[in-house]
């Protein structure tokens, strides 16, 4: 969190966020100068010297008593713009910076310039810079309206790798992305306006010191947050992101579920924890935190009845990014007032492993999908021996996400369950254990099919180039060892809490989640196991048949209750809600 | 009833109009119009703000002019985007429904059990 | 109540008349034309708000330029949109419009309960004026003290003619956007795509000028160039640019380019990223402004102009 000294001049090193934004932002005008046949250059040159920025960042962070600040134009605000990092904002320049290369590997090969087919390769990687350029400088900037811009960005930037392809789908799902992308923007610049209007400024550091809990205020945070959530896709405000994030190519949809709707979850941190810290009060994030139970629900179980492996990971985004919003109610003390860091740790630190795991699984079920030509759960059977690396990556990650020590995830996961303790909040510890369960769920669907031996062996009919296999491997194996790197000079993590993540008390708090996970996925996935036909498997199912049913059932329901909430007019009519919800629910605590 | 009572009178309701359009008009085109008229009911709303901030010689605070001046900008390319989307869309699929059947559930349903 | 607020009321219900016959109407074509109309209308409200900079931007871009876009696309639109017969049901409109009316009614009672006296960073704009040689405060805030803004606004443009240009197919890429136009040689539409430009030019360039001192700048001046350059292009007397062309993407890219190499210099040596060094600020500036116009004219024109549709070999 920020500093409480008022920053308000450049520090030593502060010239580093300047170049985290120039960077990519000069890769982008470069390559689109140079042409089609230089873009993969530009962009390679560009990796390295953005990665080494932000490991420059990370390193210097610690040094520069915890804050970097850069006045733009040595305009002090209110009249001009500040560019502030913190730990928040260091970890996750780096991790962008380290996603994005292990993006960029992988899809080397993918978009190669040729000059047959110029548009996608010269489209991708200057999208990828423009994506890497805006998160930058939505993770540095200090002014609401930058904020606003870089938003812009990152959503013009994001759309068109959704309909890269060109296929009506693709350019459906596209254009409900976009419009209800700015649908959200627009509201966030309601509250912005407002804010001004207030305030006379709308740089972060000094709203937070003049803020207070008037009835403008509070309508500019409830317009504020709800645009934010109609942008990272909570539920009931997702319809536009299976669609986007199934049709997108791989790399692509790497890139968006991983960093694309962590920008706004990001700026609605910054929002509730340093623009008007506490404001919102306790039952705005129980209502956040609810909606997040309903995000991670319906997303696993939707996910779990899907057909189709990228439509899979999708849906399972949608059940992660609902994870991220168990955060906010754990912050809160029982007086309503923010009292634990320790959960915005938690937050950020489930952030960062979605967006290491989710990447590396997306990368891996490209290169499934090249390889064997389709991504059908139940033709999956033999794949473990004809594709090991892409399995072996898949499975890394699934573990990694599913909250095995030592990754990000249990890491996280331990903290927040620890503020459920501390605040007498038992029902979120039911949601934290439960989430856990239903991603064990789908990675073990995806796992046991493909582990299955196949009867003929598989003919491969596309290349399985060595790089992409590695990239995601990599990324993989980064989200499961995260929950070994120093945290606390970055976070607000406990001095102690990586030592808790080993042991037999840690391994016993395995167990439960794994077993849950796997009685849920048998019991909710309506297709074919790979064991059926097994005597042992007939015997089980004569056990549960009638318990399957109901859980098929109740899944149907979920699925159809999902559909109806992805039509346009009902997704809209539950923003206005939304928002109305959180407006009421901020003045009763005010 | 000053200017800006009115004209915040008048911004409020062109948002809540551009809300309504944006949500219960079926047509691509006409969401994107409404969206266009939501984007000018907030840029109102700052018009209102830059107003009452009235001073130094000058009727309108410069800084919330500059911002609308942004949004304008940064409006007029997302609904240039949009409308391109939505023409080849048109010229692909021949349709420009959001909301086709075909489209709202990738998944078909499970062989029996 | 002087006539100054009776025009004011006036102003104010036409244009929500407006408003709300461009979301009622069925035709989706009378709602362009009725949007068009709202936005000069709200051109005007923009200048009893004394906000004359907003108000040409909003003329030129906002009802304008855009009105052309939704135009164009109400145009090759109008044989789909009538056959739509598909509309949402009456529960859920009626719950839309409960649920934005009570929207707008809590915007409403915020805008009245605005602070009095209301903060307001004018005098601090006029106090920091000596830094950069220019009086029109505006261009001011645009280009020195939130010079970021307006450069990352700048790539948002850049990014929006990617964007476009990626949905072209992939034989068409390189090529010309939109289709061949033609227009009677003798018609009224060439007489004026003959006589306008010139004027529209110098009227564009000096929009540009006049924008260090009074209301004006490179976007509103860019917006008449490029609307010069459609009305020409509409007229058919010339064809849209293969967009494979270097000199169109490196004029695309010197408006954000020059920024940020200013920008750098300013980081390297000067007094930070985006400062200006004083003695030189003024010409900076300008020349800043120019690559900027030329830039924001092209984009303006290329976004309306479309995706690559032929091949540049045509």
């Amino acid at each position: 969190m920020l500093p409480p000294a008022p920053a308000l001049v450049t520090t030593a090193g502060g010239f580093l966020l300047v170049l985290s934004i120039v960077v990519p932002v000069a890769g982008v005008l470069l390559a689109f100068a140079l042409g089609e046949r230089y873009v993969r250059q530009v962009a390679s040159t560009v990796v390295p010297v953005g990665l080494a920025i932000a490991v420059a960042v990370l390193v210097l962070l610690p040094r520069s008593d915890g804050h970097l600040v850069y006045l733009l134009g040595a305009w002090p605000p209110p009249l001009g713009v500040a560019l502030r990092a913190d730990g928040l904002s260091a970890v996750m320049l780096a991790t962008t910076a380290v996603v994005i290369c292990a993006v960029a590997i992988f899809a080397a090969t993918d978009f190669r310039p040729q000059s047959v087919e110029a548009r996608a390769p010269f489209a991708f990687w200057i999208l990828l810079l423009a994506i890497w350029g805006a998160l930058n400088t939505i993770f540095v900037a200090g002014d609401l309206f930058t904020l606003y811009v870089a938003l812009e960005l990152l959503t013009f930037a994001a759309v068109p790798l959704v309909s890269l392809d060109g296929r009506a789908e693709t350019l459906r799902a596209a254009l409900r992305y976009l419009l209800f992308a700015l649908l959200g923007s627009v509201l966030y610049l309601m509250g912005t306006a407002l804010l001004y209007g207030i305030y006379g400024t709308l740089d972060i550091e000094l709203l937070s010191h003049r803020v207070s809990a008037d009835s403008g205020v509070l309508i500019a945070a409830a317009l504020m947050t709800t645009g934010l959530l109609a942008k990272t896709a909570l539920f009931p405000l997702h319809l536009w992101l299976p669609p986007a994030h199934a049709g997108a190519p791989a790399a692509a949809s790497a890139i968006l579920s991983a960093l694309v709707v962590k920008g706004s979850f990001f700026i609605l941190v910054r929002l509730w924890f340093d623009v008007m810290p506490g404001l919102p009060g306790l039952a705005a994030a129980q209502l956040l935190a609810a909606l997040g139970t309903g995000a991670i629900v319906f997303g696993s179980v939707v996910a779990l009845r899907q057909e189709r492996l990228k439509l899979l990971i999708a849906y399972s985004t949608l059940a992660q990014i609902g994870y991220l919003f168990l955060m906010f109610p754990l912050a809160f003390g029982a007086s309503g007032k923010l009292e634990s860091d320790q959960a915005l740790a938690g937050g950020l630190l489930q952030a960062v492993s979605h967006a290491t795991a989710k990447a590396a699984m997306f990368m891996a079920v490209g290169s499934i999908y090249t390889g064997l030509g389709h991504d059908r759960i139940t033709g999956l059977r033999g794949v473990a021996r004809a594709l090991p690396l892409s399995v072996l990556a898949f499975a890394v990650g699934g573990i990694a996400l599913m909250g095995v020590q030592p990754s990000g995830a249990s890491l996280a996961k331990e903290l927040l369950l620890q503020d459920t303790a501390r605040t007498g909040q038992w029902w979120w510890a039911v949601v934290l254990q439960a989430g856990g369960m239903f991603t064990t769920a789908y990675v073990v669907l995806v796992l046991s099919h493909a582990f299955a031996p196949s009867d003929q062996p598989i003919t491969l009919i596309g290349p399985a180039p060595l790089s992409r296999d590695l990239a995601a491997l990599a990324l993989a194996l980064c989200s499961l060892f995260l929950g070994l790197l120093p945290w606390d000079s970055y976070l607000p993590v406990p001095y102690d809490a990586t030592s808790k993540l080993f042991g037999i008390d840690a391994l016993s708090k395995l167990l439960l989640p794994v077993l849950g996970g796997a009685a849920l996925a048998i019991l909710l996935s309506p297709w074919p196991h790979p064991l059926g036909s097994s005597a042992a498997w007939k015997a089980l199912m004569r056990v549960v048949g009638p318990l399957r049913r109901g859980c098929l059932g109740f899944g149907s329901l979920i699925e159809r209750g999902d559909e109806v909430l992805r039509q346009w007019s009902a997704a809209g009519i539950s923003l206005l809600l939304v928002s109305l919800l959180l407006a009421a629910s901020m003045f009763a605590a005010n | 009833m000053s200017a800006v009572t009115v004209f915040g009178l008048c911004a409020a309701a062109a948002v809540g109009l551009g809300l309504y359009g944006l949500i219960a008009n079926p047509q691509p085109l006409r969401k994107i119009i409404a969206f266009n008229l939501l984007g000018s009911g907030v840029f109102l709303l700052f018009g209102i703000v830059g107003r009452r901030g009235a001073a130094a010689g000058f009727g309108n605070d410069p800084v919330p002019q500059a911002l609308v001046i942004t949004g304008v900008v940064v409006a007029f390319s997302a609904t240039a985007l949009a409308i391109a989307l939505l023409l080849r869309l048109f010229q692909i699929a021949g349709s420009t429904t959001l909301n086709s059947r075909a489209a709202a559930s990738p998944r078909s349903d499970p062989s029996g059990h | 109540m002087n006539i100054a607020t009776v025009f004011e009321i006036a102003l104010a219900a036409v244009v929500l008349g407006l408003a709300i016959w461009t979301i009622a109407v069925p035709d989706t074509y009378s709602a362009t034309v009725g949007f068009i109309a709202y936005g000069l209308l709200v051109a005007l409200i923009w200048v009893r708000l004394d906000a004359v900079d907003v108000a040409l931007t909003e003329a030129a871009i906002g009802g304008g330029l855009g009105g052309v876009v939704l135009l164009g696309a109400a145009a090759r639109l109008r044989d789909t949109e009538a056959m739509t017969t598909e509309g949402p049901s009456l529960i859920v409109r009626l719950s839309a419009a409960i649920l934005s009316a009570s929207i707008a009614a809590a915007l409403a009672v915020t805008i009245l309960l605005l602070p009095d006296p209301a903060p307001t960073l004018a005098p601090s704009v006029v106090a920091n004026a000596g830094a950069t040689g220019m009086t029109n405060p505006v261009t001011n805030v645009l280009m020195a003290f939130r010079g970021m803004d307006t450069m990352l606004e700048k790539v948002v443009l850049l990014l929006a003619i990617v964007g476009v240009w990626s949905l072209a197919s992939d034989q068409a890429w390189g090529g010309r956007p939109g289709p061949r136009h033609q227009a009677d040689p003798n018609g009224v539409l060439a007489f004026l795509a003959r006589l306008l430009p010139p004027a529209g030019i110098v009227v564009g360039i000096y929009i540009l000028w006049t924008g260090a001192d009074h209301p004006g700048g490179a976007f509103q001046g860019g917006a008449v160039l490029a609307s010069m350059w459609l009305l020409v292009i509409m007229a058919g007397l010339v064809d849209t640019p293969p967009v494979r062309s270097r000199w169109l993407r490196l004029i695309l890219v010197g408006g954000p380019g020059l920024f940020l190499a200013v920008g750098l210099g300013g980081l390297c040596f000067g007094a930070a990223f985006l400062a200006y060094p004083v003695a030189f600020a003024k010409p900076l500036i300008l020349s800043i402004e120019v690559a900027m116009l030329l830039t924001i004219a092209t984009t303006l024109g290329l976004l309306l102009a479309g995706a690559p549709e032929r091949s540049a070999e045509r």
